[in-house]
């Protein structure tokens, strides 16, 4: 086995991009990691892709992104978990490099999602929960994070108010990070104050369909630097699953494969939770936030939430997550996200965070959630040198 | 989803039959062959009675497509008394009076229906347990 380093990144801004289809984002993904690179050719291209077939009718992206891009001839190929696809395509790539069978491999993580009525995104969105068991009794994604919400808030004696400072922090983040969508900070009243989609979950506590595309160029750390001076290494790298379908689960408020993968991820980078700088998680709903920050090991079970509320979720604060706006406020373009937390980790390690720098960052981690927690796929990456 | 996809799940569907674990005694919904406790093949059907309370709720205002005419209905997930949770629509019941811990039984109920010309999709779901019922 190889160490592997990132020696590349590119992203394209996330909203409703109209005037740019799937393949147009990817490539301009893909072409800003290559030129980051200094790479012209490479021996694979991984896709990150949740719903190009239901909501693009277009499938088999290997082949087409590759083509697009001018890679014509690479091996190429589609990888998918839901939301969690960005960043098990990553994992493939890091798999890959590792394994000493390939040398230079690109990731991109890309969907395009504004194009489809409401109604429709959200039936594809369900595809990532069990079809015959859940989704056929009329539930959305957004309602079973409601059902694990509305149990926790029970049982652990939370008010919804609680919750607000996990969006307010992301879009505070968001707000100088010129690839967010949503570049504005939120008040309390603001929270408080949104539409309901599933109760308890209103709409400032959900992340936004959106359009976007993030690459990164993966390859062996002994000729990382020839390529960049500022690459970032990959010391862990572990994907773990759960039951598909939250009945299925004999503890629903527990994310097992989340605390399973950081536990894989932190015993090969030999670390704890401890030495972690910052924390780019995944808030596709505020609870998502808590249970992930309590699966990954900040936090006691049922506590996770109070992290938002005594700040500690801050860049300057204990564990600073969502550094760039999280899922929350960059947006969540679902099969891009996980190679957009990887995007946005390298820029913080490699010190170019600007106003959203974490201060003296050398450890980050990101872990990216397929489904209602089914696949969770957790990188730790450290600065070299 | 095709219909015979819907066909298939007949006994589940009208029936709530799932399984039981001949080795450990784990009583298994939705019916998954393999027992998620010990590892062991569970292929003997078993009957649930269709009793439980509400383990969690919701009620949801942005429906996915198929759905949106019956907006806003109420979702669960209803802890069975042997065991399961089942996911499940909530009928019968003014969305403002669910509560965690309600006690709930299974009924068969219209879920959706694919346009004008396509299949009635009929299921499970769970309304607050008459008393009459409940008595008896």
């Amino acid at each position: 086995m190889r160490d592997v380093s990132i020696i590349g990144i590119g992203q394209t801004e996330v909203g409703e991009h109209w005037g740019k289809s799937l393949r147009h984002l990817a490539g301009e993904a893909v072409l800003a990691a290559m030129r980051d690179a200094g790479i012209e050719r490479a021996d694979a291209l991984y896709v990150g892709n949740m719903l190009s077939g239901e909501l693009n009718g277009q499938e088999h992206l290997g082949a087409l992104i590759a083509d697009f891009v001018g890679l014509r001839g690479v091996e190429a190929v589609k990888i998918e978990a839901a939301c969690g696809s960005g960043a098990a395509a990553v994992r493939m790539g890091y798999l890959a490099v590792a394994s000493g069978l390939l040398d230079v491999v690109i990731v991109v993580g890309v969907e395009k999602m504004t194009d489809q009525k409401g109604a429709v995104t959200t039936a594809g969105l369900a595809m990532a929960a069990d079809a015959e068991y859940e989704v056929v009794n009329g539930i959305s994604f957004v309602s079973l994070n409601a059902l694990l919400m509305q149990r926790y808030m029970h049982e652990y004696g939370v008010q919804h108010e609680d919750f607000a400072g996990f969006p307010i922090n992301a879009h505070k983040n968001a707000a100088t990070n010129p690839y967010a969508m949503f570049r504005k900070p939120i008040s309390l009243e603001a929270f408080k104050r949104a539409r309901m989609v599933a109760a308890p979950i209103n709409l400032m506590d959900s992340s936004p369909v959106a359009d976007g595309a993030a690459a990164v160029v993966l390859a062996p750390s002994d000729v990382a630097r020839r390529f960049q001076p500022a690459s970032v290494r990959i010391i862990g790298s572990a994907n773990a699953t759960d039951s598909l379908a939250v009945h299925d689960r004999r503890d629903p408020l527990f994310l097992s494969a989340a605390a399973l993968s950081a536990q894989r991820a932190y015993r090969q980078a030999g670390i704890g939770p401890n030495d972690v700088d910052f924390f780019e998680l995944h808030d596709a709903f505020s609870i998502t936030a808590a249970l992930s920050l309590e699966a990954a090991g900040f936090a006691e079970r049922g506590r996770g939430v109070y992290l938002a509320k005594d700040g500690e979720i801050a860049l300057d604060g204990r564990i600073p997550i969502c550094t760039f706006g999280g899922l929350k406020a960059r947006g969540h373009p679902v099969g891009a996200t996980g190679v957009y937390q990887i995007v946005e980790a390298v820029l913080q390690l490699r010190h170019l965070a600007g106003p959203n720098q974490v201060k003296n960052a050398r450890i980050g981690m990101t872990q990216n959630i397929g489904g209602s927690g089914a696949t969770v796929i957790t990188h730790i990456l450290a600065a070299e040198g | 989803m095709p219909i015979p996809q819907h066909w298939r799940l007949q006994n589940q569907r009208y029936r709530l039959t799932g399984e039981v674990c001949n080795t450990c005694g784990a009583k298994l919904f939705p019916p998954r062959d393999v027992c998620p406790e010990c590892a062991k093949p569970a292929y003997e059907p078993f009957q649930f009675a269709g009793k439980g309370e509400v383990y969690s709720f919701t009620v949801l205002s942005d429906a996915p497509a198929g759905y949106e005419a019956y907006e806003p209905y109420p979702v669960a997930l209803v802890k069975l008394q042997e065991g399961p949770l089942v996911t499940a629509q909530l009928t019968d019941v003014d969305p403002q009076d669910v509560r965690i811990g309600m006690p709930v039984e299974m009924v068969t109920r219209k879920l959706t229906e694919d346009g004008d010309d396509g299949l009635i999709v009929y299921g499970y779901k769970f309304r607050p347990v008459l008393k009459a019922a409940a008595n008896g």
